[in-house]
């Protein structure tokens, strides 16, 4: 990163979700710690993957950034002003310059408006009047996403779920977006579609120079996607780091866990990744395990894993700017040993995999 | 379960208070006076007075309010009836009479109305409305749904005047509504109110056939319901333990409104059949000014609808496990 | 191989009548598969993958479904079957598993009774048989405290773990056939990772045939023996996992490798993805399904793909339904293999 402001950057970003109950009167019972205390940064042009699995905060992340909510605690900065609780007028000019694309291609647009309708849509409420006219532009942006402009006055439902998504994106990028937070915008896709969809995304990252923040589940998609990766667990960024390096090196022993748990297109039935297989699922974020979440599933953890959070930091033998919040941190490089935690596949299993645990 | 009892007992207290609250006010914004009704043609400022001080409303009315609260916990004493024990609603303006006593008369009437038609219609709507879902498509469904439509859009005070008329008048079929209890004589009851409740219930059967069908054809295909049958189990039995439990709950919460709406609309019936249920007894306390009798007839009504809905929900707790109780 | 195969499906056909015509969601699907084996069947939505193993079960509604074709179980056809006979056959000898638990659970009954009905059905065990079989049978499926977790409803069971109740639900009875619709697809990947590792095992165990419906080639990998392309209710490319995904044989193939980003894979190399979208069932294209998308349908030439359907030329449960000849097909499949290994 560059000594110039970042585009977006976003310090100990906290969202707690109050849960409501209690007798005689209701009364904050509880919260569940969505997103818990975040540290990141966009720079401009550059593509920001967020992954996790469900519950770990990323979805709320992307609408904490977007402002869709407004965050509990810490500081929300676009290009060095502060939007965290900036109101709905002082949001307005900023408005238009971060947009948000949804996974859902079918709930997300209108039924009952036209497509040029719906891409115009953001124009019209921040009052835009692009030379040559908004029909004009919006033909435009439908070329731009692959899609026929003479549709301009067809309804959402005489479309595909691609075709959706990429009217989605067209309506995005009708103000002219620097910066564009994706949610999720292709799993909901068939694979073959899902691709068209990727490269789209991709060709408009290249050639207008938009910034991405890409949340999704699937870490190949975010790999092909994204320059820089953060991996969420629990409402926290548990590694951040360059694509290459996260990849190829990882050092938090739940990243190692997500990428050897992707299936290989491989037809060869010896694996050649590592085997770790967790036990279990997330806990809940109601109740987060105290110091590290990770640690309740993790082969690794001791007292001071419950007792000390570990500091997003670098760990020895990172490169900079690969930060990894882990107090034991996987040596760099070798790939592990099979780690079967699992009480059911170890009990079914014939002997060999049993319980395997590193120190 | 004691948590949530506990709640909605305080919330239905809650209720009740600011409903008798809006009544006492409601009341005394219209211009009449009941005190001037009662004290007849030839009143002078004087007996005016004194009648006002004997019907208990010669206090500013917050003043009333709280006699009346007082009154309905711990009783009161009135200059000119004497002691009114605990649950009391003070006395009738119009006839004297205690307004609790009137009430227990006339609401086993209101009751039996309400909870007969209901049965009727619940058997005959849910039925029908089953057997139609399960015939989905075909005539049977069609005859259903069509026949529901037309029973819905029917309304009490055409259907009951005409179903007399040919029922009992022409064709002497049914009896004439009358009201007989039932500790008294259970067939007089059944046969005096038959006609009422056949009438209450085509309307409200419609209801039914058209939710209940609407319920059972969305549960039906539900995904579980096609894992029951991946597992082997029979249509029926399907049917009955997966589908049907799936289509109850929602039913179970119109039932609970429906109920309510029986008993506010005891009013037209009772006016309908010529019976002397609470409804009737409402439409002659607003006639005659005669607060306690209205706030009295208000408050039953209230907390039977209140107390309906509190079993209701704790009967959807019990059909559906992910309803917690709180 | 060398038996007659355990299961054997020929010329299935599939038809649903709709207001708008009819639709044809499988069109003459033919496969078998062995004792002991996983069928892999890849396939988009739509593909008709879903609708075929519904039909292998007798779900589909028969008021507005045909059905036609054979259906061979262990030499039983069970498209002439009475409804009593599947009932007999269902979670006995042939079980599901469906890609939402959640849904697929019925809400309203314990998980315990729930897998206890299934055997209580088809052995006619006591009730507290029943109980004891649910809480062993969750313990196998790696449920922690199964015998308090049995009386728990699915709403208090996490995603994971319902898939692990439906698994144990379906194999209630030692099932010979276990169909497999997108089981994981709901689950988070290391969830994921944990259920495929955990019904290999229990394949192990048991000898059980599984059909598994995915549309991600690398679960298909991880998972089968044989796999089988769908595409618009056909069958597009049928072979041994090695074969496919080694050399695949089919343009629809190559173009769903080509769509799917990779761990390893070249980032600065764009996904190649399928132009245009899957298939109309209802009007379907003529000629091949696949060729109003695909790029090889010139190299044929003379508009044969768009005039003629290609049969499936099967040797040795090897083959794919297109016009290209064998040495095109194996031409172009060494040129994707090489460009993606850069």
């Amino acid at each position: 990163m560059s000594s110039t402001t970042p585009l977006l950057d976003v310090a100990g970003l906290t969202k707690h979700f109050p849960i409501m109950g209690g007798f005689p009167i209701r009364r904050k019972i509880g919260a569940v710690q969505a997103v818990d205390g975040l540290d990141f940064s966009v720079a401009e042009g550059e593509s920001l993957g967020l992954v996790g699995e469900s519950g770990c905060g990323k979805s709320t992340t992307g609408r904490l950034i977007t402002r869709l909510l407004e965050p509990t605690g810490g500081r929300i900065s676009y290009r060095g002003k502060d939007i965290s609780h900036a109101s709905r007028r002082e949001l307005a000019p900023i408005r238009s310059e971060i947009q948000m694309i949804f996974q859902d291609p079918y709930a997300s647009l209108n039924p009952r408006q036209t497509v040029g309708k719906i891409i115009s849509g953001p124009m019209e409420i921040n009052d835009v009047n692009p030379p040559g006219g908004r029909e004009k532009r919006v033909r435009e942006l439908l070329e731009t996403v692959g899609l026929n402009p003479e549709h301009y006055n067809r309804f959402p439902h005489e479309f595909s779920g691609g075709q959706r998504q990429r009217i989605g994106v067209a309506r995005a990028l009708a103000l002219e977006p620097k910066l564009i937070v994706a949610d999720e915008p292709v799993s909901a896709l068939d694979v073959s579609i899902q691709a068209q969809v990727v490269n789209l995304l991709q060709k408009l990252q290249q050639e207008l120079g938009i910034a991405f923040v890409f949340i999704a589940h699937d870490l190949a998609v975010v790999r092909h996607f994204s320059q820089r990766v953060a991996v969420m667990y629990l409402g926290r960024i548990v590694e951040i780091a360059d694509r290459d390096e996260l990849y190829g090196n990882p050092r938090h022993p739940y990243t190692r866990a997500l990428l050897s748990a992707v299936p290989e297109v491989s037809p060869d039935d010896t694996p050649t990744r590592e085997r770790i297989r967790l036990a279990g699922d997330v806990p809940s974020p109601v109740n987060p395990p105290s110091g590290c979440r990770f640690r309740t599933r993790c082969w690794k953890a001791t007292d001071k894993c419950a007792s000390e959070t570990p500091p997003l930091a670098r760990v020895d033998g990172s490169r900079a700017g690969h930060l990894t919040a882990c107090h034991y941190p996987e040596a760099a490089g070798d790939p592990g040993e099979e780690i079967i935690l699992d009480p059911g596949i170890a009990a079914a299993g014939s002997g060999t995999d049993t319980v395997v645990a590193k120190d | 379960m004691f948590r949530f009892l506990a709640r909605r007992i305080v919330g239905a207290a809650v209720i009740l208070l600011i409903i008798s609250a809006l009544v006492f006010v409601l009341f005394y914004t219209a211009p009449r006076d009941p005190a001037r009704v009662a004290c007849g043609k030839v009143c002078t400022p004087e007996t005016l007075a004194l009648v006002r001080k004997n019907l208990g409303i010669a206090d500013p009315v917050p003043v009333q309010y709280w006699h009346w609260l007082q009154a309905v916990f711990v009783g009161r004493d009135y200059p000119s009836y004497g002691h009114c024990p605990a649950p009391c609603l003070g006395y009738s303006f119009q006839n004297r009479e205690p307004v609790f006593g009137t009430i227990v008369d006339r609401f086993p009437t209101t009751l039996s109305l309400s909870i007969g038609s209901a049965v009727v219609f619940l058997i005959f709507g849910v039925g029908t409305g089953m057997l139609a879902a399960v015939k989905q498509g075909k005539s049977m469904d069609k005859i259903a749904s069509s026949a529901s439509l037309v029973g819905s859009s029917l309304q009490i005070y055409i259907l009951g005047p005409v179903a007399m008329y040919f029922l009992t008048d022409q064709l002497h079929l049914l009896q004439r509504p009358t009201y007989t209890p039932f500790t008294q004589n259970p067939a007089a009851w059944f046969t005096g109110l038959l006609l009422p409740w056949l009438v209450l219930s085509v309307i409200f059967t419609a209801n039914y056939t058209r939710m209940s069908r609407s319920q059972l054809v969305e549960t039906l295909s539900e995904d579980y319901v096609r894992t029951a049958r991946a597992k082997g189990l029979p249509r029926r039995t399907v049917f009955f333990r997966f589908a049907w439990r799936g289509a109850m709950g929602p039913i179970v919460t119109i039932f609970g409104l429906d109920l309510g709406v029986l008993l506010g609309g005891a009013i037209i019936t009772e006016k309908t059949f010529s019976l002397q249920g609470i409804g009737a007894l409402s439409v002659k306390a607003v006639a005659t000014n005669d607060l306690p009798t209205l706030l009295g007839v208000v408050m039953v009504a209230a907390g039977a609808i209140v107390v309906l809905n509190i079993v209701v929900d704790a009967v959807y707790a019990l059909i559906d496990p992910r309803v917690r109780l709180a | 191989m060398s038996s007659t195969p355990f299961l054997s499906v020929r010329d299935l056909r599939v038809h649903f009548s709709t207001e708008d015509g009819m639709v044809k969601a499988v069109d003459g699907l033919s496969f078998d598969l062995a004792h002991g084996k996983t069928l892999g069947i890849v396939g988009e939505s739509g593909s008709g993958k879903s609708v075929t193993n519904l039909a292998v079960l007798g779900l589909h509604h028969p008021d507005h479904t045909e059905v036609s074709g054979e259906i061979l179980l262990d030499g039983q056809d069970l498209l002439t079957a009475t409804e009593r006979e599947l009932e007999r056959l269902r979670g006995n000898k042939m079980a599901m598993i469906f890609q939402d638990a959640l849904a697929s659970l019925s809400p309203y009954h314990s998980i315990g009774r729930q897998i206890g009905e299934t055997y209580r059905k088809h052995t006619g065990a006591s009730k507290r048989d029943a109980r004891a079989r649910a809480v062993e049978m969750l313990r196998k499926v790696g449920i922690p405290q199964p015998d308090l977790r049995v009386d728990d409803y699915p709403h208090q069971f996490s995603g994971g773990m319902r898939q692990r109740a439906m698994i144990a639900m379906a194999l209630v009875c030692n099932p010979e056939l276990l169909i497999a619709d997108e089981p994981t697809t709901a689950l988070d990947v290391t969830v994921q990772a944990q259920i495929m590792d955990l019904l290999k095992e229990l394949q192990q165990e048991t000898g059980t045939s599984i059909i598994f419906i995915t549309h991600d080639l690398g679960v298909i990998a991880d998972i089968a023996d044989d796999v089988l392309v769908m595409y618009g209710g056909k069958c597009v490319e049928r072979g041994t996992k090695q074969e496919v995904l080694r050399a695949p044989q089919h343009p629809y193939t190559w173009g769903l490798l080509g769509s799917m980003p990779t761990l390893e894979g070249d980032v600065d190399v764009p996904l190649s993805p399928i132009p245009g979208t899957p298939p109309s069932l209802l009007n379907p294209p003529t000629g091949c399904r696949f060729h109003p998308r695909c790029t090889f349908a010139e190299q044929v030439g003379g508009g044969r793909c768009a005039a003629e359907q290609p049969p499936l030329e099967l040797v040795e449960g090897r083959g794919a339904a297109c016009h290209l000849t064998g040495e095109q097909r194996a031409r172009f499949s060494a040129d994707r293999a090489a460009a993606r290994a850069h």
